[in-house]
């Protein structure tokens, strides 16, 4: 309504931040959160195996540096772009709902970011000093205990910011009175929290042994020994990353179990749901084998075998996310904000008034027969294209065809007719906001697109047309 | 039609802001100062680097230095970043609806932000650990830090673009695109003395960096000495101080009317002040020996200070800029916000058609309307059966059709699933399946 709206019409714009905000995911929770405590307890491994007279096991050490230099460029390159990232897409696609979230959550982002540096500070420290420590005993000592510092920092990351997620999907209490300490202690903070961080450690703990694959690969003992530990690790936290994971489901608030039944159940979703089941017990239970084999009879395991059961895990965590992002449909901020950026509280005044009218963005808030078509293209960029495109990924007119037949034209009276109760269908669709005139053109809008193919662009490239209602010259009069 | 440019009102945010203004223009400063600061090193250091490389491929000495200055460029990348997070936060609350309307009208350029600089970082990091594994292949090193530098050096448009186009509403509804805010007035003055600020602190920090006793020149260099290197900083500051001061003016002369006032004005002579004394101190340390370099303090008070009052100008500029237009903004929320109030107390009353001809069937037949009317139609497939079909099921079932409604499955594979109506009330569903199945005996 307030902001110069970015549109992708061919990828969609959730496309650009589930790329960004998966790829963070799988870089923080593996690479950071997960691998972190693995690395330093390997590190320790490696002095307490070595003999007396030595500081550590040089050889172990080295290797084990090794797989920490890769986390440690990785992290600081892709991992913390993409967490800048999720900033940067999500002020594109959803800036109401961040600019919310921000107002609400300033000090906990404030804290967070103090946090960041810490760690990031720390994250130097412990690999660019790792060399210069193995000089002495006391000083590998105190290098293992910056990695303890470390892990324990980027856990706090994760744990500040899964509060923010958690928030959005179920506010609890803060819908009644706006305060962080209530946003922070909403319901589905701590089993999401106790999800994340047994899955993080075994994400962990998996991308380490498909490290040792690469690392020594010459060196059958250190590739031993690597797996036989690694596959430890990964033994510790399977059973209660898969605990977490029911734990998480079954507390899900009740509204939310059945709005994701239905939207699940719905149209073809059931079938992907079918496979996020059989995706996160494959994934589980194929690491689980994996850790298995690997205490055992670690010599036998060769690479692929760690390789699989990695993109299972791959698929695992973005699959959670999401469902994660699904079921708080049709909200954005739960209660409060709905997906389309709307606020809950305002739809009575577009009822009444029209969403065009209020708009500071449209080419026209009277709609005669001549621009019916340029107000109906108004109206989808207002309350459709967060989540519909015109012509690409999950395209209104896809989601029509898929109803009424494809091929076939579209009947103007039934596109209108259908979507002012699609909510009441379709619960993971916000209500229609706007007013009659505006849902006819919007359906008119819906139709031409049939036969014009056209695709929208967004303000990125098309700039913005002021809406002459809400100008500064119209205002001050 | 006549062309008439006019400037929006977009409504705020209608959520408090969650600490003082005042206490959030303070952080926004001093946390963009330490961001700023880091962002100098990596730029400046990784120019210098380049620079100092090509020279290396005839001196070897000067790839040694190089080398040196690399190794702090990946450190300081990395707290570039992680400090940028606090004043992108403060920014993102003081100026919510401008800064976002600047990102969204320069999208794609926006974004690319993200890949482009996390292409630029693994390069630093591929530069850094191929130091020897390329030693023979010199140009083909210096080509990698080189494409660093390219993209380093195009980030900062964008983002001066985006807080230069915030500053105007006015100019909103013109811009199609990054390349036409680019162009806007005064991003590339601000532009050019950003850049000359990098080489400026990179200079100052070099010579702070030789200046450690404990840090063995006589290990890393065979000719090159203490002196020569502290030199070479100052040198190097001398120039980013020229630099700065000569753009300095320029962005003083096109800074656009809007913002202006003596307190702008003010602070910039003042800026402008400390960098011509950092300079001559710096002057001062080139041309005096060693022994008598003894400014070193005052360049670095002098150019921290610089740094503080051009930091304070730039948010008061924006300040005058924005100030009226956010008033606008504020009373059109508030005014939003009353008719959102007004019509909530007095919503629209949204009543169920009621076809009274139908007589007992009149709730039900809008019921359906509502609810169903764009999947079924009385005797034809629309997107699930037509009634007639469904009276043909539940004839004598009544209570099968209800619960079908409120719970349905899916039978039949041509079709799409059913939605479930676990809203409608038992009332509801009474009167609805009771119209449902009098269509055959109408």
């Amino acid at each position: 309504m307030d902001f110069p709206l970015f549109h992708l019409d061919w990828l969609n714009n959730r496309f650009l931040i589930a790329v960004i905000a998966i790829l963070h995911v799988l870089i923080n929770h593996g690479l950071a959160v997960g691998f972190i405590p693995y690395i330093t307890w390997l590190e320790y491994k490696g002095v307490k195996n070595s003999p007396s007279n030595q500081i550590t096991d040089f050889e172990w050490d080295n290797f084990i540096y090794k797989k920490m230099k890769v986390a440690f460029i990785i992290t600081t390159t892709i991992g913390a772009m993409t967490g800048v990232g999720i900033w940067f897409s999500a002020a594109l696609i959803s800036p109401s709902s961040i600019a919310s979230l921000i107002r609400v959550f300033f000090w906990a982002w404030f804290i967070e970011w103090i946090v960041f540096v810490t760690e990031v500070v720390l994250i130097l420290i412990y690999f660019l000093t790792w060399k210069n420590a193995n000089k002495s005993l006391h000083s590998k000592m105190r290098h293992i205990r910056f990695g303890w510092f470390l892990a324990v920092f980027s856990w706090i990351t994760m744990a500040l910011i899964v509060a923010i997620l958690g928030f959005m999907m179920d506010p609890g209490n803060w819908n009644n009175d706006h305060s962080l300490i209530n946003g922070v202690f909403n319901p589905i903070y701590l089993p999401q929290l106790l999800f994340r961080t047994p899955t993080a450690m075994l994400v962990g703990g998996v991308y380490g042994m498909t490290l040792a694959f690469f690392f020594a690969r010459k060196n059958k003992e250190l590739l031993k020994r690597s797996v036989k530990l690694s596959s430890k690790w990964i033994l510790v936290w399977a059973p209660l990353s898969l605990f977490a994971a029911f734990n998480y489901w079954n507390v899900l608030p009740e509204a939310m179990v059945e709005n994701m039944s239905t939207a699940v159940g719905t149209m073809d979703f059931q079938e992907y749901y079918d496979i996020l089941k059989i995706v996160i017990i494959v994934a589980i239970s194929s690491v689980l084998i994996l850790a298995m084999f690997g205490v055992f009879t670690p010599s036998k395991i060769k690479m692929w075998m760690v390789v699989i059961p990695c993109f299972f895990v791959f698929g695992f965590l973005g699959m959670f996310e999401r469902v994660r992002e699904f079921i708080r449909k049709p909200y954005v901020i739960g209660g409060y904000m709905y997906s389309n950026l709307l606020r809950v509280e305002d739809y009575p005044l577009y009822k009444k008034d029209g969403v065009l009218k209020h708009a500071t963005y449209a080419s026209t808030t009277e709609i005669t027969e001549e621009n019916k078509i340029e107000a109906g293209r108004d109206v989808f960029m207002l309350t459709c294209s967060r989540c519909h495109t015109a012509k690409g990924v999950n395209s209104i007119t896809y989601v029509f065809e898929r109803m009424y037949g494809f091929g076939k034209p579209l009947d103007v009276a039934s596109v209108a007719g259908y979507i002012p109760n699609m909510h009441m269908g379709r619960t993971y669709m916000p209500p229609f906001p706007g007013n009659e005139k505006e849902l006819d053109a919007l359906a008119h809008f819906i139709k031409s697109l049939q036969t014009s193919g056209e695709s929208v662009e967004g303000a990125q490239t098309k700039g913005v047309k002021i809406n002459p209602v809400n100008s500064v010259e119209q205002f001050k009069k | 039609m006549l062309f008439k440019v006019s400037t929006p009102i977009p409504k705020d945010i209608p959520l408090e802001l969650p600490l003082p203004e005042w206490l959030l223009v303070t952080l926004l400063i001093v946390s963009f100062l330490a961001h700023i600061i880091f962002i100098n090193l990596m730029l400046g250091g990784s120019i210098i680097t380049l620079w100092a490389q090509i020279k290396g491929l005839k001196n070897k000495e000067y790839d040694t230095f190089a080398h040196e200055v690399a190794k702090t460029i990946t450190v300081n990348k990395s707290m570039a970043v992680v400090l940028g997070v606090a004043p992108l936060l403060c920014i993102n609350t003081l100026y919510t609806i401008y800064f976002y309307s600047a990102n969204a009208l320069t999208g794609f350029a926006w974004i690319l932000i993200i890949p482009l600089v996390t292409v630029a970082f693994l390069l630093t990091y591929l530069h850094k650990y191929t130091w020897d594994a390329l030693a023979e292949s010199r140009r083909v090193h210096i080509g990698i830090i080189a494409t660093a530098v390219g993209i380093f050096l195009f980030i900062p448009l964008i983002f001066l673009t985006n807080v230069n186009l915030l500053m105007f509403p006015e100019k909103w509804g013109t811009v199609s695109g990054f390349l036409d805010a680019l162009v806007l007035p005064n991003v590339f003055p601000r532009y050019f003395e950003f850049l000359g600020a990098c080489i400026t602190i990179t200079g100052v920090f070099l010579v702070g960096y030789h200046k450690r006793l404990r840090y063995r020149v006589e290990k890393l260099y065979t000719e090159l000495t203490r002196n020569d290197l502290m030199k070479l900083g100052y040198n190097i500051a001398f120039i980013g101080l020229g630099l700065q001061i000569l753009f300095g003016v320029v962005v003083v002369l096109t800074l656009p009317s809007k913002g202006y006032g003596f307190d702008v004005l003010i602070s910039v002579i003042s800026a402008g002040v400390m960098l011509v004394i950092s300079a001559i101190y710096t002057w001062k340390s080139m041309v005096a020996a060693p022994e008598n370099r003894i400014y070193y303090g005052k360049i670095v008070t002098f150019v921290l200070f610089y740094l503080v009052i051009y930091g304070g100008s730039r948010q008061m500029y924006r300040h005058n800029a924005l100030s009226p237009h956010q008033k606008l903004v504020a009373a059109k929320t508030k005014e939003f916000q009353k008719q959102s109030e007004d019509a909530r107390l007095h919503p629209v009353i949204e009543t169920v058609e009621a076809d009274t001809t139908l007589g007992e069937f009149a709730v039900g037949a809008g019921l359906f309307k509502k609810n169903c009317s764009s999947c079924h139609q009385e005797k034809e497939k629309l997107v699930g059966p037509p009634m007639t079909e469904m009276v043909s099921i539940y004839k004598e079932n009544r209570d099968g059709l209800k619960a079908w409604i409120k719970a349905p499955g899916k039978k039949r594979p041509d079709y799409p699933q059913m939605p479930s109506f676990g809203s409608l009330s038992e009332g509801d569903l009474d009167e609805l399946s009771k119209y449902i199945l009098s269509i055959n005996s109408k």
